[in-house]
């Protein structure tokens, strides 16, 4: 939770000495063209190298070239920096820039009481106003009492800024986005080099575009300066972070290196089967820029071709993998249980999304878990795992790979449209620390069939094509445990069924042991998380905490099958509180495994948990 | 389970496995079975570094009946498994088996991709104009008006030609062959083999449970000589018992004709010469209606173009040259970074 400005007083002209704070929440919001993306990525950047620690958020429009103005055409994107741990981009935004009236109406709810709202007052036309829905400007009712208002016209004072570099009237209002920013980097008493470097590097062809919005932002910062605005400044210090080489990092950005890093570990080729889909799609861009480290991709035709391509990739010695979300995934299954048949190394990670069907493409949810685990015909088990923060995309997409070809199985990695697009400073690990991916083929035709057996870990022996004297045929009819030959016997299918069943559950013995988190291993609340609710659920247990509750938190990686004691660490508790973006999918699998009551808490808002409705619930729940 | 082979010595048996072939007696899939196993060791390639790759239907069981690497898929799919065995390891040499269910109703897709692409495979499909494993509803290949289990008044569809839809994916190879037609099987599927990109062939096959005698009309020994056109490459389109029927192209209207030598001063020199890089020939000589036209057998198209595997690894050729290979460490620690 970062700390609020204090109001400053209407009366009181401060000093303009910046007032030291722990953290704040700022969120940009303004039309599609206003570069609201481009002003959050600037401020982030400064932020992170001033050593704040910071999580982010972007929330853009599902349409590609929203109509200007439009309530459907706001985009956003919100920072929460401070000098402590920040696990989430901030439940709220303590200041609110808004370029238009329909950045206004769609983000005002979210400012905190008494929070700043910046406006850009030029954009309040009668035409702007009545696209957002405003019968009069809202600037002049008494609307936004109870919020520091600074009203600026931000338009008018940009143009003047870039006059001198003969910018068209058009080209110059493109600028208002780095004015703002100027204005925001002087509330928070923030440098502008890092900005003005990235300006002359990112436009070093358009030198006149450098020009204005170099001005520009230092106009924006000129203008807190001398108009002396009576409102206060802060200073956000650095936050006592691990020492290191840190970058920003986004969760799909994370979990493609985290795939390129497997190919390098294990020596194969990653050869990735995608069909674009929202959240999944940057994925499919990032890996294609890195053919040289590994990587083949190819855009299938279709969601099941996707997934046929990677399982013939695997088959023929290569790490199939295919990134999708959930309808993609629904048109997979089929495919995937043939993986499962043959047993041969699959990963599919599944970037959810809020559904059922299209359901709402570019907002955030938990409720393909029940899918991954047992969305398939018949009895066809495979390993589920998933990411917790953005950064944790790139060693689970690493475990992912590890865990398929020792298992020779299918391995789902879930992320979502939260983690997916959310960032934050990611330590960059060094190579040689990673875990290498130890992969064996067959090559000994001396008594081989497909389906022999590692004894340890169940898994099949990989045999690749081309490899001398080890043909054999494979196929999704059930196969004789004994030569792999088609086999329709009873026994045999029973047999065959529960040596898949084990196998998979055989993974707990090689996975990590689950860890509280935070808090003691015992005691009367265990708050039992998965995927990207860790960092709404850490903050909301540590603030719990800090007011002397007893509550703990644990948060899954390992969702199929379970960490093997799983189960003792939760009898150590009185009770289990299961957050999650569904409908309670996590709790109904803890409660069929263990036979406890625990208690689920779902929220199916398209929207991650905010940190105070955890709060709250614990607390409630505490009361009981 | 395998034996190690010399390649030298390479027989039909060294591609026959020793599983019961289970296809119901008298169906025409024995006789492409058999054919595909005499042709085989003229390939050239060691069973060791073949795969052949199916779908699902009575033709993709032939995998099991071939010792040689096989992946029996799922149904309609199995161009895309090959894509993926393609794009990670080129030098196998692939054969993909399907039927006119697989290949045209649930699997139309992935042959549209493939054959687009020019994935280097060898697709063979059987086309019975039935659906046989499921027993017996009519196909996307049957006539309209097809009294099967599924349409007991009659098919509405109209059937699509294989070859025409082959040829409409800029297909780069597309020949037809018949299942009792064996020298001539051998012959298309030999000139298969040599093709670099998607070696399409149809092959009409009887299935004589469920709609027997589907092609009879041009595969009877009375009548087949003046029903088959079998097609060679710079040779007049002549056919007929005794070889003076032919095609003819009527300049006014692009349309074929069939003609008589020596009939209205008719002679060889007025009918069109096959050549099998002309994709307009190949398109009149696919949709010839039956029984006007005979069917026209052989290599109907052939082009080069560069394969979809090759485009790959020419790409990513280019990126390592570009960009030097495998530096995992410069990838993370590129674009903005910090110390603290």
């Amino acid at each position: 939770m970062a700390a609020q400005p204090e109001p400053a007083g209407s009366g009181e002209r401060s000093s303009n000495t910046p007032k030291t704070i722990i953290g704040a929440v700022v969120r940009f919001a303004g039309d599609s063209g206003d570069g609201m993306q481009v002003t959050g990525d600037q401020f982030t950047t400064t932020a992170a190298v001033l050593g704040n620690d910071l999580a982010t958020f972007p929330d853009f429009p599902a349409e590609i070239r929203a109509p200007a103005g439009t309530l459907y055409g706001v985009s956003g994107f919100q920072i929460n920096f401070a000098s402590k741990d920040v696990f989430t981009p901030g439940d709220r935004p303590d200041v609110l820039v808004a370029m238009n009236p329909a950045a206004l109406k769609t983000n005002l709810p979210d400012l905190v009481p008494g929070g700043l709202l910046v406006v850009n007052a030029d954009a309040f036309s009668p035409q702007n106003l009545k696209k957002a829905g405003y019968e009069k400007s809202p600037l002049e009712g008494s609307e936004l009492e109870g919020y520091q208002v600074l009203s600026v016209d931000i338009t008018k004072h940009t143009v003047n800024a870039v006059k001198p570099t003969g910018l068209s009237v058009k080209e110059a209002n493109r600028c208002k986005n780095f004015w703002t920013l100027g204005l925001m980097y002087w509330i928070y008493n923030r440098p502008l080099e890092l900005t003005l470097e990235w300006l002359q590097k990112k436009y070093a062809k358009r030198p006149d575009v450098v020009e204005a919005n170099s001005l520009a932002l230092k106009a924006g910062h000129a203008f807190g300066e001398t108009v002396e605005l009576g409102y206060q400044r802060y200073e956000v210090p650095a936050a006592p972070v691990t020492k290191g080489k840190y970058r920003n990092i986004a969760g799909n950005t994370a979990t493609s290196w985290g795939l390129v890093a497997a190919a390098q570990l294990s020596g194969l080729e990653v050869v990735l089967g995608s069909y674009p889909i929202t959240p999944a799609s940057t994925i499919l861009h990032e890996l294609s820029k890195h053919k040289h480290l590994g990587v083949t991709t190819i855009q299938a035709e279709d969601e099941i071709a996707a997934a046929c391509i990677a399982i013939g990739a695997s088959y023929a010695g290569g790490i199939g993998v295919c990134t999708t979300s959930g309808p993609g995934m629904a048109l997979k299954m089929e495919a995937i249980g043939l993986a499962i048949s043959v047993e041969l190394p699959l990963v599919i990670v599944n970037i959810q999304r809020a559904g059922p069907s299209t359901g709402m493409p570019t907002k955030t949810e938990q409720a393909d878990l029940l899918q991954a685990v047992y969305g398939r015909n018949s009895e066809a088990p495979l390993c589920v795992i998933a990411a917790s923060t953005p950064g944790d995309c790139f060693h689970m997409a690493i475990e992912a790979v590890r865990l398929a070809t020792k298992f020779m199985t299918p391995v789902v990695l879930l992320t979502d449209g939260y983690l997916a697009n959310g960032a934050e400073p990611w330590l960059i690990p060094k190579v040689e620390d990673l875990p290498k991916i130890d992969v064996n083929f067959r090559k000994e035709a001396e008594g081989f069939h497909p389906f022999l057996r590692d004894p340890e870990t169940l898994a099949r022996n990989w045999a690749i094509p081309g490899t001398p004297g080890l043909r054999h045929r494979i196929g999704g009819i059930e196969k004789d445990h004994d030569s792999g030959h088609i086999s329709y016997d009873p026994q045999n299918h029973e047999r065959m069924s529960q040596v898949r069943a084990t196998k998979i559950a055989n993974i707990a013995k090689f996975v990590p042991e689950q860890k509280i988190g935070l808090g003691d291993d015992h005691g009367k609340l265990l708050v039992l998380g998965w995927g990207s609710t860790y960092g709404a659920i850490r903050e909301a247990v540590r603030n719990c905490r800090d007011r002397g509750l007893s509550v703990s938190h644990a948060h899954l990686n390992y969702l199929f099958p379970f960490p093997r004691n799983l189960g003792d660490v939760l009898s150590r508790f009185d009770r289990v509180l299961i957050p999650e973006m569904n409908m309670g999918q996590l709790v109904k699998l803890i409660r069929s495994e263990y036979l406890i009551p625990a208690e689920s808490y779902p929220k199916i808002q398209g929207q991650p948990f905010r940190i105070e409705e955890l709060e709250d619930r614990i607390r409630k729940t505490l009361e009981n | 389970m395998s034996q190690v082979i010399d390649q030298k010595k390479l027989t039909r048996k060294d591609f026959s496995t020793d599983q019961d072939v289970r296809w119901c007696p008298g169906c025409g899939d024995y006789s492409i079975l058999a054919n595909v196993q005499r042709v085989m060791p003229e390939v050239g390639v060691m069973p060791d570094n073949m795969v052949w790759v199916s779908g699902i239907g009575c033709a993709a069981r032939f995998p099991y009946y071939m010792d040689t690497y096989g992946f029996h898929t799922i149904h309609g799919r199995a161009p895309a498994f090959v894509t993926g065995i393609k794009a990670t390891n080129p030098e196998l040499n692939v054969w993909l088996a399907s039927g006119d269910g697989d290949s045209l109703s649930i699997g139309g897709n992935h042959l549209l991709h493939c054959l687009r692409r020019n994935l280097d495979v060898r697709i063979l499909l059987f086309n019975n104009r039935i659906y046989g494993l499921t027993k017996g509803q009519y196909s996307p290949t049957s006539e309209v008006g097809k009294v099967t289990a599924s349409t007991p008044v009659g098919s509405a569809d109209q059937p699509v030609d294989p070859c025409s839809f082959a040829l409409g994916c800029n297909g780069t190879f597309v020949a037809r062959s018949i299942d009792v037609e064996a020298k001539h099987l051998a012959g298309v599927l030999k000139r298969a083999s040599e093709h670099r990109g998607t070696a399409f062939v149809e092959i009409y096959q009887n299935c004589n449970v469920f709609n027997d005698g589907a092609f009879k009309s041009f595969t009877d020994k009375d009548n087949k000589l003046d029903n088959q056109l079998r097609v060679e490459n710079g040779q007049p389109l002549l056919y007929g018992k005794d070889n003076r029927r032919g095609l003819r192209l009527d300049p006014k209207t692009l349309a074929l004709e069939t003609v008589t030598i020596g009939e209205n001063g008719v002679t060889e020199a007025d009918l069109l010469v096959h050549d099998e890089s002309n994709g307009v020939i190949a398109s009149l000589l696919v949709r010839m209606p039956r029984p006007t036209f005979p069917v026209a057998i052989g290599v109907l198209f052939r082009t080069e173009r560069t394969t979809y595997d090759e485009s790959l690894r020419q790409q990513k050729q280019a990126v390592v040259d570009r960009a030097g290979a495998n530096d995992l460490e410069a990838l993370l620690n590129s674009g903005n970074t910090w110390e603290v």
